[in-house]
C-alpha cells in the first residue's frame, strides 16, 4: 500500500500545485517541496526499517497489487526491492532540488511548472516499481509528457526544437517497446493460456531464438536511447542544454536512469538467452559511447552541453557493465547510477548558477571565477573529480566495480574503457579550468553561492563523498536482486541454449 | 419482341459515361461540370436497368430509384453551393477554386 | 602504535578545517592549523616508531572500517605498518613538516595561503594513505589523491594560463600511467581474488613460477604506473612543466615524496616483479636511460627549478636502476637521502628565487655567496650531496650502493654500471655548474628580501640531515654498518653479490669518487674559472643543446602524436557527426513533403483526372490478375 502511496502523494501534489496557482503562486512550490520530503521520508524509513537489506531474506521488500482491467489481465501491480528503493530514494532527493534549484529560477506559470516535475518524478517512481508490463509503458509514457512541457515551455532560446527532439527519439523507441511487450504477451498466452502483463509470469515465457532475440531488441531499443548509447545519444545534449536547470536535473540524474533500471530489470531476465547473445555487441556500444562521449565533451564550448556529453560517456559503464553478466560488475552499475545522478546534477545546477550570473553558457565567456567565487569553485572542483573518477568519491567506487567486473569477461572492452578515463580527466579539467581559473574575465561581478545554493550544493557534496567513502551501504541495498538474478540468468542460458556464448560468471563466484 | 441485345444497350451507357467524363474532366465552367455528372449519373442507371430487365430482377429499376433521388439531393446541394462559389469569386471557373491547394 | 590512525587523520583534518573555515581564520591561526597538524603527525609517527622498533614484530595492522565488500573483493580502509612504510612515513612527516613550516614564510603574501595549506595538508595525508595502505583499492586511492593535489598545487597561481596547462598535463599524463596501473589490479584480482597487498605477496609465489608471463604482464602494468607517478621515461615529460607551482611544492611533491612513489610500488609488490626477471630488466633499463636522459637536459637548463627538475627525473633513475637490479634496500635508501638533500635544494632554490624578485634564470643571479650565506652553505650541502662527494655527504652512500650493486649484484651488469657512473659525472656537472652559477660571479639581480627564520630553520635541519643522514648504512669498506637495510630486511630481501667481487668494492667506491670530484672539478672549469670555454662548446653543437634542452624532444613527439591529432579530431566533431545522420533524416522528410505538396494543387479537375486514371490503372490490374 505504501508504494502506491509514493505514487498518489506525487500525482496529487501536482494537481494540488496547478490549482492552487490561481490563489497563490509560491504555494505550489511549497506543496511540491513537502511532496517530495513526504516520500523521501518514507523511504528513507522502509530502509532503515529493514536494517538497510543487510540480511534481508527475500529480493522483494514489499508488494501491491490490485485488478485494473482484468479482461486483459493488467494489473496495477507494484513491488520494491533493494535496486528500486535505492532509486526512489534518489528520485526523491533529486526532486526536492530540483524544487529547490527552480525557486527563483522559474517565474512563469509556477503551479503547471510543479505539476509536471511531480507528474515526471511520479512517471519515473512507477517506472522504478511497477511489475506490470502494460502498467511499466504507462508510467514510461507519463514521465514523457511532462519532460517534454519542461523543456517546451521554460527551456533555453531554443527549445522548441530540443523538446521535440526528446519527445520524438523517446516516443518512437518507446513504440518498439509496446510492440515487444504486446509480442510477449500473446506468446506467453498462446502458451499457457494464461493472458497476462504480469511481469514475474512473463518471467517464464519459452521461445524461439529468434522471437526473443526480435522481442528483446524492443525493449532494447527503447533502453538504449533512454541511456542513452551512441548512436542514439544526440537528443540528450539537445534537451540537457535546452532544459531549465531543474529539466536538466530530472533528465540527467533520474530518466537515463529508467533506461538502466530497465536493461537490468527487463531485458536480461526476460531474455537472457538473447542477451547473451548481444552482450558483446552491447559492451561494444557501451566502449564507443565512453571513448566518443569523452571525445565530444573535450570540444564543447557550451557548458551544459559539454555535461551532457559527460553524461553519455558515463552511460557507457552502465552498458558496459551490464552486459557483463556478474555481480560486481552490476554493483558497479548501480553505484554509477546513483554517483552519476547526484554528480552531474550538481554540475547542471551549477552551470544554471552561472546562467542565472552572467547569462551566458558559453564558456570561452567565462574565466577566473574562483576569484570571486571561492565557494561555488570548490564544489565543482568536487563535482569535476567526481565525474573524472577520482577515488574517494563515489563515481570511482561505480567505474572501478564496472571496469574490474568487466575486466573478468572482456579484455580489450575494459582495456579502452579505461583510457576512457584519461579521456574523462582532459574534459573534466577543461571545465575547471576554462571555468573557474586561468585570466579573470573582469566585466562580470559575480557574486558567491546563495544560502539556498548552499543548501541544495552542500548535501550533493556530502552524499558523493559517503558514497565514494562508504559505497557498502548502498552495496548491501543492491545486494539482493543480483544474486538471484546472475543464477536465473545463468540456469535458464544452461537449459535453453547450446549453441550460445556461455555466460562467464567471475571465476570468484 | 425483339429485344435489342444487351451489348448494344451496355455500350449505348457506356458511351453516355464517357461523355459525361470526357465532359467533367474538360469543361472549366462549374455547372456544366454538374450537368456532365448528371449524364455520368444516368448513365450509370441506365447500366442498371439493362441489367435489371436482362436477368428480370427489380433491384435494376431499384437502385435507378435510388440514383435518381440522389442525383436530385446532389444537385440542389451542388447548386447551393456553384451559387457560394459564385459570390465568393465571381467566378464559375473551377480552377479558380484552387484554395485548397498545399 | 595504535596511535597509526591519527598518522594520515590529523593532515586530513587539518585540510578540511582550512577549507571551510580557512577564509575566516588569520594566517596565524591557518599556518598553525596547516603545519601543526603535519607537526603533530610527525611526532605520532616518532611515538608509532619506536613502538614499533621496540616491539619487535613485522607488521603491525589497523583497520578502520570496511570499504568495499563485493562478490568476493574485499577493501578495508586498512593501514599496514611494515618497515617499508615507516620509512616512507617518516620522511613524508618530518620532511613534509619542515616544507610546512618553510611555506608559512614563502607564502605569507599570498592570498591564497589558507587554500595552498588545505591543499598540502591533503597531500600530505594522501600520500600517508598511499604508504600505509594494506590493500591495493585504498592504495590506488592515495595513488590519485596525490596526483590530484599535485595538480591543485602546481595549478596554485591559477591565474596564468600556462599554470593551468601544466598542472593539466601532469594529471593527464600521470593518468595514463594510472591507467596501466588499475588494469594490473583488474588482472591480480583476477588472479588472486583480492587486492590485499600481504595476500597477493604470500600467495604469488605458489600460483606462478619464475619467468612466466602472468607475472610479467602485471609487473610490467605496475611499472606503467609507478613511471607515470615517478616521472620516468616515457612518461617524464610533465615533471619539468610541474616546476609552475610554488618551491615548497616542488620540494615537497616533484622532489620528496610524491615522484618516488613508482618506487614504493615497485619495492611494495617487489614479490610480482622477483617472479618476472624480464621486467626488472626493463625497469633497471629504464632507470639507467631516464637517468642519462634527465642528467643531459639538466646540463643544457636556465631556470633553476627545471636543473632540479630533470636532475630529480634523474636521481629516480637511480632507484629504479636500484630496484632493476633487485637492490630494493638501496633504493629505499636513496630515497631517504634523495627526499632530504633534494627538498634543501628546491627549498634553498625558492629562497633564492624569493630573495631576487621571483627571478628563475640562473644566468641573471650570480655573487649571493656573501649575500645570502645561510642559503648558500645550505645549498652547497645539499649539492654537495647530490653530486655525491665522497666520505661527508650522504649521498655518496646511498649512491655509492647503487652503484656497486649495479654491477656487483647478481642482477647487475657493466652497462648499469657504466650508465649509473656516467650518470654521476653529469650529475656533478651539472650541480655544480648550478653552485657556480647562482652563488659566485658578479651579482646580477640585486637581493630585496632576506630570508627569515623561518625559512633557514628548515634547510639548516635538512642540511644536517644531507650530510649524517648517509651514517646509518656504511658499505663494507667504511664500517660496514647496516642499520638501514637490517630494518628494512623482514620486508625487502638482501640482494646478493655475484661470486669474487667483494674484494673489488673499494676500487668502484674509488672510481665513483674519483668521477664525482672531477665533475665538479670539469664544472669549475667551464664555468667559473674561464666560462667563455662553455659558450664556445655550446656555438659548436647548438643543435644538440637545444635538442636536450627541451628533454630530448618529447614533448613535441607527444604533441604531434596525441595531443593535437585528439585536439584536432575534437574540434571538426564538435557537432557531433551523428547527429548529422538524425538531420538527414529530417531533410528527407521535407524533401518528401515538398515532393507532395506538388500534387495537392487545389484544382478540382486535377483531382478528377487523378480518379479516372487511378479507377482505370485498379481495374487494369484487377483485370490482369484476374
Amino acid at each position: 500500500m505504501i508504494l502506491l502511496t509514493f505514487i498518489i502523494i506525487l500525482m496529487a501534489g501536482g494537481l494540488m500545485a496547478w490549482i492552487a496557482e490561481r490563489w497563490v503562486p509560491s504555494l505550489s512550490r511549497w506543496i511540491s517541496l513537502t511532496a517530495f520530503v513526504i516520500n523521501l521520508v518514507m523511504a528513507l524509513w522502509i530502509w532503515v526499517q529493514s536494517n538497510g537489506l543487510v540480511h534481508s531474506e527475500s529480493v522483494w521488500i514489499s508488494k501491491f497489487s490490485v485488478a485494473w482491467i482484468p479482461s486483459f489481465g493488467i494489473n496495477f501491480s507494484l513491488a520494491l526491492d533493494g535496486l528500486s528503493l535505492l532509486l526512489l530514494v534518489l528520485t526523491f532527493f533529486l526532486g526536492i532540488l530540483s524544487v529547490a534549484i527552480s525557486w527563483n529560477e522559474i517565474q512563469y506559470r509556477i503551479g503547471f511548472f510543479h505539476f509536471n516535475i511531480l507528474w515526471v518524478l511520479a512517471g519515473i517512481t512507477g517506472v522504478f516499481l511497477t511489475t506490470d508490463l502494460f502498467l511499466f509503458y504507462f508510467f514510461w509514457e507519463v514521465m514523457l509528457v511532462p519532460m517534454y512541457f519542461l523543456i517546451g515551455i521554460w527551456g533555453h532560446e531554443n527549445r522548441r526544437y530540443a523538446a521535440y527532439k526528446f519527445f520524438i527519439f523517446t516516443q518512437a523507441s518507446g513504440l518498439l517497446m509496446l510492440l515487444a511487450i504486446v509480442g510477449l504477451y500473446f506468446i506467453h498466452g498462446n502458451q499457457t493460456g494464461v493472458y497476462t502483463f504480469d511481469y514475474f509470469q512473463l518471467l517464464d515465457t519459452k521461445m524461439s531464438p529468434g522471437v526473443e532475440r526480435w522481442l528483446m531488441l524492443g525493449f532494447f531499443a527503447a533502453f538504449i536511447v533512454k541511456l542513452p548509447v551512441v548512436p542514439f545519444h544526440s537528443w540528450l545534449p539537445d534537451a540537457h542544454s535546452q532544459a531549465p536547470t531543474a529539466g536538466s536535473l530530472i533528465l540527467a540524474g533520474l530518466l537515463l536512469k529508467t533506461g538502466a533500471y530497465g536493461l537490468i530489470r527487463f531485458v536480461l531476465p526476460l531474455f537472457p538467452v538473447a542477451s547473451a547473445e548481444l552482450a558483446p555487441w552491447a559492451m561494444l556500444l557501451g566502449v564507443v559511447g565512453i571513448i566518443y562521449g569523452a571525445f565530444l565533451a573535450f570540444s564543447q564550448t557550451d557548458l551544459k552541453r559539454l555535461v551532457a556529453y559527460t553524461s553519455v560517456s558515463h552511460m557507457g559503464f552502465v552498458i558496459l557493465g551490464v552486459f557483463a553478466f556478474n555481480e560486481l560488475a552490476m554493483q558497479g552499475v548501480v553505484m554509477q547510477m546513483i554517483t552519476h545522478g547526484i554528480s552531474t546534477g550538481a554540475l547542471f545546477i551549477l552551470a544554471g548558477s552561472i546562467y542565472e550570473r552572467i547569462h551566458t553558457r558559453e564558456i570561452t565567456n567565462m574565466g577566473g571565477f574562483w576569484k570571486q567565487v571561492p565557494f561555488m569553485g570548490t564544489i565543482a572542483l568536487i563535482f569535476v573529480l567526481a565525474s573524472l573518477g577520482l577515488p574517494g568519491l563515489g563515481n570511482f567506487v561505480a567505474e572501478f566495480l564496472t571496469l574490474i567486473g568487466t575486466w573478468q569477461v572482456n579484455k580489450v572492452y575494459t582495456l579502452v574503457a579505461t583510457l576512457g578515463i584519461v579521456a574523462a580527466t582532459a574534459y573534466s579539467l577543461r571545465i575547471m579550468q576554462k571555468v573557474f581559473l586561468g585570466k579573470e574575465i573582469s566585466h562580470h561581478a559575480i557574486l558567491d553561492l546563495s544560502m539556498r545554493e548552499k543548501f541544495i550544493l552542500v548535501p550533493l557534496v556530502v552524499v558523493i563523498i559517503g558514497l565514494g567513502l562508504f559505497p557498502q551501504v548502498v552495496i548491501d541495498a543492491a545486494k539482493r536482486t543480483f544474486a538471484p538474478a546472475a543464477e536465473v540468468s545463468y540456469t535458464k542460458q544452461v537449459v535453453n541454449g547450446n549453441n550460445v556464448q556461455t555466460i562467464k560468471k567471475g571465476e570468484h563466484e | 419482341m425483339n429485344s435489342i441485345p444487351i451489348e448494344h444497350a451496355l455500350l449505348l451507357s457506356g458511351i453516355l459515361f464517357m461523355l459525361g467524363l470526357i465532359g467533367v474532366l474538360i469543361r472549366r465552367n462549374i455547372i456544366f461540370m454538374l450537368v456532365s455528372v448528371e449524364i455520368m449519373l444516368n448513365a450509370s442507371g441506365l447500366a442498371f436497368i439493362i441489367a435489371g430487365s436482362k436477368w428480370s430482377q427489380p433491384d435494376g429499376q431499384v437502385m435507378f430509384i435510388f440514383i435518381l433521388a440522389m442525383a436530385a439531393a446532389e444537385v440542389s446541394v451542388g447548386l447551393a453551393l456553384i451559387l457560394q462559389i459564385y459570390y465568393q469569386l465571381k467566378t464559375l471557373d473551377s480552377d479558380a477554386a484552387n484554395k485548397l491547394n498545399g | 602504535m595504535n596511535l597509526l590512525w591519527l598518522i594520515p587523520t590529523l593532515p586530513f583534518l587539518g585540510a578540511f578545517i582550512l577549507v571551510l573555515f580557512g577564509s575566516r581564520f588569520s594566517r596565524l591561526v591557518n599556518s598553525f592549523i596547516g603545519a601543526g597538524s603535519v607537526g603533530l603527525a610527525a611526532l605520532i609517527t616518532l611515538f608509532v616508531g619506536f613502538d614499533f622498533l621496540s616491539a619487535s614484530i613485522n607488521a603491525y595492522q589497523y583497520v578502520a572500517w570496511q570499504w568495499l565488500d563485493v562478490a568476493g573483493l574485499s577493501a578495508a580502509f586498512a593501514f599496514h605498518l611494515d618497515a617499508l612504510s615507516l620509512v616512507f612515513i617518516f620522511v613524508i612527516t618530518f620532511v613534509g613538516f619542515l616544507i610546512h613550516v618553510y611555506s608559512i614564510e614563502f607564502m605569507k603574501d599570498d592570498e591564497g595561503f589558507a587554500r595552498f595549506f588545505a591543499y598540502l595538508n591533503l597531500f600530505v595525508c594522501s600520500m600517508l594513505i598511499l604508504v600505509l595502505a594494506d590493500n591495493l583499492v585504498l592504495m590506488y586511492l592515495g595513488w590519485e589523491g596525490v596526483g590530484l593535489c599535485s595538480y591543485l598545487l602546481i595549478g596554485f597561481w591559477y591565474s596564468e594560463e600556462k599554470n593551468g596547462y601544466a598542472a593539466r598535463k601532469a594529471f593527464i599524463v600521470t593518468r595514463v600511467g594510472d591507467t596501466a596501473l588499475a588494469i594490473g589490479l583488474f588482472m591480480l584480482f583476477q588472479a588472486f581474488n583480492t587486492l590485499n597487498i600481504q595476500d597477493i605477496a604470500t600467495q604469488a609465489p605458489q600460483l606462478w613460477t619464475v619467468g612466466t608471463n602472468p607475472p610479467l604482464i602485471i609487473a610490467l602494468l605496475l611499472l606503467g604506473g609507478a613511471v607515470g607517478k615517478s616521472a620516468q621515461l616515457p612518461l617524464q615529460t610533465w615533471l619539468p612543466d610541474a616546476m609552475a607551482g610554488p618551491s615548497p611544492v616542488s620540494a615537497l611533491i616533484h622532489a620528496a615524496t610524491m615522484v618516488t612513489a613508482g618506487v614504493y610500488l615497485i619495492a611494495r609488490t617487489h614479490v610480482i616483479f622477483e617472479l618476472a626477471p624480464v621486467a626488472l630488466i626493463v625497469v633497471g633499463t629504464i632507470g639507467a636511460t631516464t637517468l642519462l636522459l634527465a642528467g643531459f637536459a639538466a646540463l643544457t637548463q636556465y631556470d633553476l627549478k627545471r636543473v632540479l627538475a630533470y636532475s630529480t627525473i634523474s636521481q629516480i633513475g637511480y632507484m629504479f636502476l636500484a630496484l632493476g637490479v633487485g637492490a630494493w634496500s638501496a633504493a629505499i635508501f636513496h630515497f631517504m637521502i634523495h627526499a632530504f638533500f633534494k627538498a634543501l635544494l628546491f627549498l634553498a632554490a625558492g629562497a633564492v628565487i624569493m630573495a631576487l624578485h621571483h627571478e628563475h634564470d640562473m644566468f641573471k643571479m650570480g655573487g649571493l655567496k656573501s649575500k645570502l650565506p645561510v642559503i648558500y652553505w645550505t645549498f652547497l650541502i645539499g649539492a654537495a650531496s647530490l653530486a655525491a662527494l665522497p666520505f661527508i655527504t650522504a649521498g655518496f652512500y646511498s649512491k655509492d650502493q647503487i652503484l656497486w650493486l649495479a654491477w656487483a649484484g647478481e642482477n647487475g651488469n657493466i652497462w648499469f654500471f657504466l650508465a649509473a657512473l656516467l650518470g654521476a659525472f653529469i650529475t656533478s656537472v651539472y650541480t655544480f655548474r648550478m653552485l657556480f652559477i647562482v652563488f659566485f660571479g658578479e651579482e646580477k639581480t640585486h637581493v630585496n628580501h632576506a630570508p627569515g627564520k623561518l625559512i633557514s630553520t628548515p634547510l639548516i635541519v635538512l642540511a644536517v640531515l644531507s650530510l649524517v643522514g648517509g651514517f646509518v648504512e656504511l658499505p663494507h669498506t667504511l664500517g660496514h654498518f647496516t642499520l638501514f637495510s637490517d630494518l628494512l630486511n623482514p620486508v625487502l630481501p638482501s640482494v646478493s653479490l655475484k661470486q669474487d667481487v667483494e674484494s673489488l668494492e673499494w676500487i668502484m667506491q674509488a672510481i665513483a669518487a674519483v668521477v664525482a670530484l672531477s665533475g665538479v672539478y670539469i664544472a669549475y672549469v667551464f664555468y667559473l674559472k674561464s666560462p667563455e670555454l662553455s659558450d664556445k662548446i655550446k656555438e659548436s653543437g647548438k643543435t644538440l643543446h637545444q635538442f636536450w634542452f627541451s628533454g630530448w624532444g618529447f614533448d613535441r613527439l607527444y604533441d604531434a602524436l596525441f595531443v593535437r591529432p585528439f585536439v584536432f579530431l575534437a574540434n571538426i566533431n564538435k557537432n557531433d557527426v551523428v547527429d548529422k545522420m538524425y538531420e538527414g533524416v529530417v531533410t528527407m522528410a521535407i524533401g518528401f513533403n515538398r515532393l507532395f505538396v506538388f500534387t495537392q494543387n487545389g484544382i478540382l479537375r486535377w483531382y478528377l483526372m487523378g480518379i479516372v486514371i487511378g479507377g482505370i490503372v485498379i481495374l487494369t490490374i484487377g483485370l490482369i490478375i484476374s
